[in-house]
């Protein structure tokens, strides 16, 4: 261990990626505290994997420094991969092998003393155990995504990467993925774990949103939103009365957002004074209920996405690689 | 009436042509092999192979120091089939140099050689070819009578002249060596082991990486603490036994159904089939770690594989190739590994005569591997 500060396990300044001339990854600073889960946001393409494969080792980046459980991720990527469980976004253990066969390769791999107790219970706690010899390639979403996380704690790794680890997963399996991720975050582990769901972004302790390739925010949900800078109104009425005001209020000084939702409209803007006086002449109408909302995550995300410029859109036709 | 079924449309056909097109200029290295192979091929084996070889390395043994029997010597060399590489001084050596390959062609010219010529005695000159492959040696062999009389019409002149009687004033002795039936079989189906492990062994292989790429297996595989020597010999491992047991299939083959020899020794051939068989695993592997999908992988195995088959002398004389083939032709393994095969198997070699074949694997090998290793990518960069 060097002697950088026990209590954070990433901490890394400057990363950055290029692909082509492509900054994917663009200086990005992240600091995450251990025993935490820190939730990474942004759109695709944004570099959410790229970043995570250059925490673990799997790319080098051409600019940046730091560490990874206090191991310099440029040198020390060994060191590294023997403490970090990595879950990748596609599901990569072997289809053709059980759940079983692939969670001993995983135990052989990392050298596990008493490895037949720790498959056994690595399978017990997640509830693979009477399926472990089904071959992995025809389990379901969900079976799948529970086998690679089994993989990837085979180990007890103090730090757990996990790319969009519920994509295409059903709700109650997402509910009990988290439910054990905040069990082993219990336990001590730190957890950085990137998703597109904003329910799942709200139950991290921090989230850091990144989008083309820049760190934007960083912080506890409530920060992130309070630093959006957003205000919003929500409008209620019948439906052809919230379309008709959708359609007006487009374009309108101050409106950077209009959402519906069901019955309500969502209307925000990044200036209080000036949202409040263009919709003040729309809210004399009858049958529409005007209230003062707070701005969703959502919508503190997608002022933040707006608000900067698309960097991937400059060099036209380059050939660079598909990210 | 009848719904109609949609009716072809040759703007769609257009549209899939186009998209097929800007497809096979993005994937580069297709486009590339497509334009490249044939061409590379036809340059290579158009020049390469030749079905009746010339220069073939010779060797003297002369026990006679007469005009006839220089002048027979100077004759081979100025045929062109023959090309007198080495001379020598006891029958044992000239035997030693067929065994080991070193020439194709010995001839013995025996004591007494011109006195016996000039009494009329029919003297025999002893020709001995190396004819584990019938097709290098045929033409040559068919040229040593044309040769021997214009050589006897040019010095038997003037009072002599009586001295060239209708048979042939020297008996011309050809021994065929090793294959004296001249079996085309003999030559082919020891050859064709080679081959067949060159084929399935680098396959193999390049698939069986590339597959983890192609898969995203490779991405979860690099994120563990693996080396890359620990991934190269773990997956080459189960293969050298599939190699194995496609020799003992091969091998059961030849002597079973086509009644193919052992003379020589067989730890020198499951000596050289260890390094053979790892030498191709290294060449698979190491295209796994440049082709990024397996069709890349079979496209790169086939452009191995093709002069391996066609410059290794499995299909056409080596020595029919002019030099600059030969020397590529010294560089891949199949080469090698025929001469030992055929060696052991039809000229009863042991250690000694099969080494020469065995270190130039051997050095293939350690380079492949080397590069294989290093081409490796330990990140997905």
């Amino acid at each position: 261990m060097t002697g950088s500060d026990p209590a954070i396990a990433i901490d890394v300044r400057g990363l950055t990626k290029r692909f082509g001339d492509r900054a994917v990854v663009d200086n990005v600073d992240l600091r995450v505290g251990r025993g935490r889960i820190h939730g990474f946001l942004g759109p695709n393409g944004s570099g959410k994997t790229t970043t995570i494969r250059m925490l673990c080792g799997l790319l080098v980046p051409d600019a940046g420094e730091g560490t990874c459980l206090g191991f310099d991720i440029r040198r020390d990527a060994w060191a590294i991969k023997q403490r970090v469980g990595y879950m990748t976004q596609k599901f990569s253990l072997y289809e053709d092998l059980t759940i079983k066969e692939n969670l001993e390769f995983v135990a052989r791999l990392y050298a596990l003393a008493d490895r037949p107790r720790r498959v056994g219970a690595a399978l017990d706690r997640l509830g693979l155990s009477h399926r472990r010899d089904q071959l992995a390639g025809t389990l379901s979403g969900g079976w799948k995504q529970r086998l690679a996380l089994a993989a990837c704690i085979l180990h007890e790794p103090s730090l757990l990467l996990l790319d969009e680890p519920t994509a295409g997963v059903d709700p109650k399996a997402r509910r009990e993925f988290w439910d054990e991720i905040h069990a082993l975050a219990a336990d001590g582990m730190t957890v950085l774990v990137s998703t597109h769901y904003m329910d799942e972004a709200e139950r991290c302790h921090r989230i850091a949103y990144l989008a083309y390739g820049r760190l934007l925010a960083d912080g506890t949900v409530e920060e992130v939103v309070a630093g959006s800078g957003l205000s919003t109104w929500h409008v209620s009425g019948p439906p052809d009365r919230i379309a008709t005001l959708d359609r007006a209020l487009r374009g309108q000084k101050g409106v950077s957002m209009i959402a519906p939702f069901g019955n309500t409209l969502h209307v925000s803007g990044p200036d209080a004074a000036t949202l409040d006086a263009s919709v003040a002449g729309f809210q004399g109408q009858a049958g529409l209920d005007w209230r003062r909302g707070d701005p969703t995550l959502e919508d503190a995300f997608i002022h933040l996405m707006g608000s900067v410029p698309d960097n991937f859109q400059k060099p036209a036709g380059a050939g660079g690689r598909a990210a | 009436m009848t719904t109609h079924a949609p009716r072809f449309s040759p703007a769609r056909l257009v549209a899939i042509i186009i998209k097929e097109f800007i497809q096979m200029k993005r994937d580069r290295l297709t486009f590339a092999m497509m334009v490249g192979i044939p061409l590379i091929q036809l340059m290579l084996f158009g020049f390469a192979i030749n079905a009746d070889p010339k220069h073939l390395p010779t060797a003297v043994l002369s026990h006679d120091n007469s005009e006839f029997s220089r002048a027979i010597v100077s004759a081979l060399q100025t045929s062109n089939y023959f090309e007198l590489a080495l001379t020598a001084d006891s029958p044992e050596q000239l035997d030693l140099m067929l065994d080991q390959g070193k020439v194709q062609f010995a001839v013995e010219i025996p004591t007494g050689f011109g006195t016996d010529l000039m009494r009329g005695e029919r003297p025999a000159l002893l020709v001995m070819a190396d004819a584990t492959d019938p097709a290098a040696t045929g033409n040559a062999v068919g040229a040593l009578q044309r040769i021997l009389d214009s050589v006897m019409a040019g010095t038997l002149t003037g009072p002599l002249a009586a001295l060239a009687p209708t048979p042939g004033p020297v008996e011309l002795r050809v021994h065929r060596r090793y294959n004296p039936e001249g079996l085309t079989q003999h030559n082919i189906v020891p050859g064709l082991m080679g081959t067949i492990l060159t084929m399935t062994m680098i396959i193999m292989t390049a698939l069986a990486v590339t597959r983890e790429r192609e898969r995203g297996t490779m991405e979860n595989l690099l994120a563990m603490p693996v080396r890359p020597t620990e991934v190269m010999l773990g997956k080459l491992a189960p293969f050298i036994l599939v190699g194995a047991v496609q020799v003992i299939v091969i091998m059961g083959a030849a002597r079973l159904l086509f009644g193919v020899p052992m003379l020589g020794n067989p730890l020198a051939l499951i000596c050289g089939m260890i390094i053979f068989i790892t030498a191709n695993l290294a060449v698979g592997f190491l295209f796994s770690t440049l082709a990024r999908n397996q069709l890349q992988a079979m496209q790169m195995s086939f452009f191995f594989f093709l002069p391996s088959i066609l410059m290794s002398g499995f299909m056409f004389p080596f020595r029919g190739m002019p030099t600059w083939a030969q020397v590529i032709g010294e560089i891949l393994p199949l080469t090698h590994f025929l001469r030992v095969v055929r060696g052991v198997m039809l000229k009863a070699s042991g250690f000694p005569q099969v080494w020469p074949d065995l270190w130039p694997m051997l050095v293939f090998l350690l380079a492949v591997s080397v590069l294989a290793v290093k081409r490796y990518r330990q990140t997905l960069d």
